[in-house]
Formats: structure tokens, C-alpha cells, sequence
């Protein structure tokens, strides 16, 4: 049985996806605001140096080969027959993007929104690594993300893959359903985070051998909040293109698709501020922060699919979700994780990719967002932390102590973010 | 114990993948797939324990 034929895409509708595809971008500005706002500000410009270093690396390498094994539906792809059905699980395009300019319209906007979401997925794990990771470990980390890691699997959500195909082969629904990147992007992104913080470690002092966790909050909560507001823009055009490139969406879905977005943020953003009102007497800025991303990160798997009603849902849940789940990775698990990413982005994806299921109309859905998530967090966790374990050898992921408390910026720069001042108590003392 | 649990994790994936291949019915399918996403859970659990654990000794 062969899937149903895309539609060929218009010119007006081209023109749509490439503009939107052009604002995109706003929310890998967001993100990289609020992993700069919620480290320290000694190692305020290491971080977004390192930022635009990992989106160059990811670009330049998914370019070079990650493009290749990401392939496209229509292209050529690896496959295995079992039990009388094909597993494509490998695609296989020309090298170097050899054929970009004869590609269909539809195939070279797909090929754009891929370089946005690898870039945006090698971005994650370098917030979690705040203020220990090293500017050449974290290129290193988006280097292999971007080669190997990613193209895998948005080869097999979006290229024709075996999970894209579920629909084809088992009848689940109508195959695994990822319009924004809510697995592709933000689960391989959140448990990249956790492979690059468990091989890491903590910041120095974070963990003391006695009592609670060190506090260590972010300078600038004012970056950390801007950066929210922008990844709003940035996170609905992302929606909106992905609706019409990988769920087909008619016109008529598009601007609920946005509109879902933004619900499902504000709804997080509120259960996030009340949990932390509750909690803490006042609400906090930088859980608030997480609430909102982690809202519009559950949203990416299915606002172009859910309902306003859903999406508020898919909010409320991942708002209540992060400030729980924040604490309980720092207090109870010893994860050190400044941006808060494994929280916002593993947690928030997940719970967005069984949203749809939970959601969408047709039969079997649920069980094929199922499987996808099997599938991610079976055999990309274990592979992801392998390959970080092996990179970790060759090219150590921390600083040293003495570079740690200079603060990153002082120890790879050479200079501070904010030279005029003097912000921190130890560094005045040296 | 923390790689014995990421070892763990696949053999969950491999489950699901074999409820595809063994179970027409929805049912049967939607058991198995769970049990391979408990079997992932508790791989899981394992290496954040064995995480905790390395984390204990080296302070």
C-alpha cells in the first residue's frame, strides 16, 4: 500500500510558508534569550556566543551530511522488509544538498524548516550545559546532534520514514504526527540535555555535601522574559509552516493554528504563575519563563490539529507540569539544569506528542504517538548518551574549577559581558 | 548501573515494535506498547538512580 499523494503546493501558499518560515527564526532568538537570561553573568556572552556558534555548526554540518540521511517522502530512503512490511528508516539524498534547486517547491521549504529545527534542537542542550560547558564541547555536541541524531529521526517523522509510514503499514491513525517538532525538535533536544548534564556534572557548589541545593539564580530576568515574548512570534509562524508542510493544513486551519498557540502558552503561563504563587508566596520569574516555553513547546505536535478548547487544555497541563517537574529534577534527582531545559523541552514535547494522540479524530492515533515516543526515548536517549560519553573523552565537555568560578566568559573570552561592573562577590575578591 | 539502565531502555522500543509486527487488534497492541514504554520508564529510573548514585560518591 502507497501513502496518499501530497497535493501539489501553489504559489501563494509557497509564499506564505516562506514568509512565515522567515519569522521562524524568532523563536531560536527566544530561546537563546532565555538560556542567556537564566545563567550568571559571568558567563553571560560565553552563552550567546556559543548560541550563534551552535547554530552555524548545525547548519554548516546538517548541510554537509545531516541533510542526506534526513531525506524527503518523495526521495529515495534505506529500507528493511519485516513481516511483510517496509521499514524505511534511513533516507537517503544527495550530499552537500546536491539537487536543491531542482527539488519541488514543497521539498526545499521542507528542507528549510529542517536546517530552523536542527538548529533550534542543537541550541537546547547548550542551556542545560550553562556556565560549565566549554564553546568547543557544545559545537562538538551540535555537530553530532546535526549529523547523526537529528536527521534519524526527522527522517523518520517527516522524510517517509517508518513511524511517518504507521498509518500505511498498521493502520495507527494516520502515522506519527509531528507538525512543529515537538519530538523532532524538543524531546531529542531535552534529552540531549539530560545526556550533556549528566556527563557534565553540576556547577561547582550547586550540590554541597550537606543540605539543600545552592540557589543559583539567572542576571537577567528581564533577557529571560523578552525572549518568551519573541519565541511567541517566532513559535507561531514555526506552527503555521509546519501545519501546511507536514499535517497539509488547508488555509482555513491556519490561523486556529496560531491561535492555539498562543492559547495554549497563556494557559501555561497562568498554571505556571499559580503553582509558584502557591508554593512560593510570590510568583517566580524564571519558572513563569519556563511555564510559557513549556507551553508553546507541548503546543508545536498538534496546534495546526486540536481544537482552542484542547489547546487551553495542553497549556493548563504543561504549566502545572514544569514548576514540579524543575523541583524535582534539582531537589530530588541532583540534576543541575540552569535554562530548565530537560523540563520545558522533553517534558512539555512529550506531553504535547500524546496530546494529539489523546486528541486528534482518527483511530490509532494515540497508538502511534505512542510508539513514536517508545521510539525516541528507547533508542535515542541510550544512542545520544553513548555518543556524548565518547565525545566527552576525546573532547572534555566542563571547565576546569578555576575557569568555573572565574565564570566562562573571563576563562574562553577573555573579557566580561558587562566590563564596567563588578557583579560578583568572588570575582571582586580576586 | 546507570549504562545497565540506558541498555534497558531499547529492549522497551523493541517491544513496541514487536506489538506492530505480532497483534492486529487494537488491544493487544495498545498492552504490549505500554509495556514497552514501562520497560523504557524503568531503564530509565535505573540510570537516573545510578546517575544519583556517581553523584553521591564524588562529593
Amino acid at each position: 500500500m502507497t501513502p496518499a499523494p501530497i497535493p501539489p503546493m501553489t504559489d501563494s501558499i509557497f509564499a506564505l510558508t516562506l514568509a512565515l518560515l522567515l519569522l521562524a527564526p524568532l523563536a531560536i532568538a527566544g530561546v537563546a534569550l532565555v538560556n542567556t537570561g537564566l545563567g550568571r553573568s559571568r558567563s553571560a556572552a560565553q552563552l550567546l556566543l556559543g548560541c550563534l556558534g551552535i547554530v552555524a555548526v548545525a547548519a554548516i554540518v546538517f548541510a554537509a551530511v545531516g541533510a542526506a540521511f534526513t531525506g524527503n517522502a518523495e526521495g529515495a530512503g534505506h529500507s528493511f522488509r519485516l513481516a511483510g512490511k517496509s521499514w524505511n528508516w534511513l533516507g537517503a539524498g544527495p550530499w552537500l544538498l546536491g539537487e536543491l534547486n531542482s527539488a519541488s517547491p514543497q521539498n526545499q521549504l521542507a528542507l528549510l524548516f529542517e536546517f530552523l529545527s536542527v538548529a533550534l534542537t542543537a541550541l537546547i542542550p547548550w542551556g542545560s550545559g550553562a556556565e560549565r560547558l566549554r564553546l568547543t564541547a557544545g559545537c562538538a555536541v551540535a555537530a553530532l546532534l546535526s549529523a547523526l541524531v537529528f536527521p534519524l529521526a526527522a527522517h523518520w517523522i517527516w522524510g517517509g520514514g517508518w513511524l511517518q509510514q504507521l498509518g500505511v503499514n498498521f493502520g495507527l491513525g494516520v502515522g506519527f504526527l509531528d507538525g512543529g517538532g515537538a519530538a523532532t525538535v524538543h524531546v531529542l533536544g531535552g534529552l540531549s540535555s539530560l545526556a550533556v548534564v549528566w556527563i557534565a556534572g553540576p556547577r561547582k557548589g550547586k550540590f554541597p555535601k550537606e543540605g539543600l541545593a545552592t540557589a543559583m539564580p539567572g542576571h537577567n530576568a528581564v533577557a529571560a522574559l523578552f525572549g518568551c515574548l519573541l519565541a511567541l512570534v517566532g513559535w507561531m509562524a514555526w506552527n503555521m509552516a509546519g501545519a501546511i508542510l507536514w499535517l497539509h493544513a488547508p488555509n482555513s486551519a491556519l490561523a486556529g493554528t496560531a491561535v492555539n498557540t498562543l492559547l495554549s502558552a497563556s494557559m501555561a503561563l497562568v498554571a505556571a504563575f499559580a503553582v509558584t504563587r502557591i508554593r512560593f508566596g510570590k510568583p517566580d520569574a524564571s519558572i513563569c519563563a519556563n511555564g510559557w516555553l513549556a507551553g508553546l513547546v507541548a503546543s508545536s505536535a498538534g496546534a495546526g490539529l486540536i481544537s482552542p478548547p484542547a489547546a487551553l487544555l495542553v497549556g493548563l497541563v504543561a504549566g502545572l507540569a514544569t514548576p514540579l517537574l524543575v523541583e524535582l529534577l534539582e531537589l530530588a534527582l541532583s540534576v543541575d539544569d540552569p535554562s530548565g531545559a530537560i523540563a520545558v523541552h522533553a517534558g512539555g514535547g512529550l506531553w504535547g506528542v500524546v496530546a494529539v494522540g489523546l486528541f486528534a479524530p482518527q483511530a490509532g492515533q494515540l497508538l502511534a504517538q505512542l510508539v513514536g515516543i517508545a521510539a525516541l526515548l528507547g533508542l535515542a536517549l541510550p544512542v545520544i548518551y553513548l555518543l556524548f560519553r565518547v565525545l566527552d573523552l576525546v573532547l572534555p565537555f566542563g571547565v576546569n574549577g578555576e575557569g568555573e568560578r572565574l565564570g566562562m566568559d573571563l576563562d574562553e573570552l577573555g573579557a566580561s559581558a558587562y566590563p564596567e561592573f563588578v557583579i560578583h562577590r568572588d570575582e571582586s575578591q580576586r | 548501573m546507570k549504562y545497565a539502565g540506558l541498555l534497558a531502555m531499547p529492549a522497551g522500543f523493541f517491544l513496541c515494535a514487536a506489538a506492530l509486527v505480532l497483534f492486529s487488534a487494537p488491544a493487544p497492541r495498545l498492552i504490549f506498547v505500554l509495556c514497552g514504554l514501562a520497560v523504557e520508564a524503568m531503564g530509565l529510573s535505573v540510570a537516573v538512580r545510578g546517575h544519583m548514585e556517581e553523584r553521591g560518591d564524588r562529593r
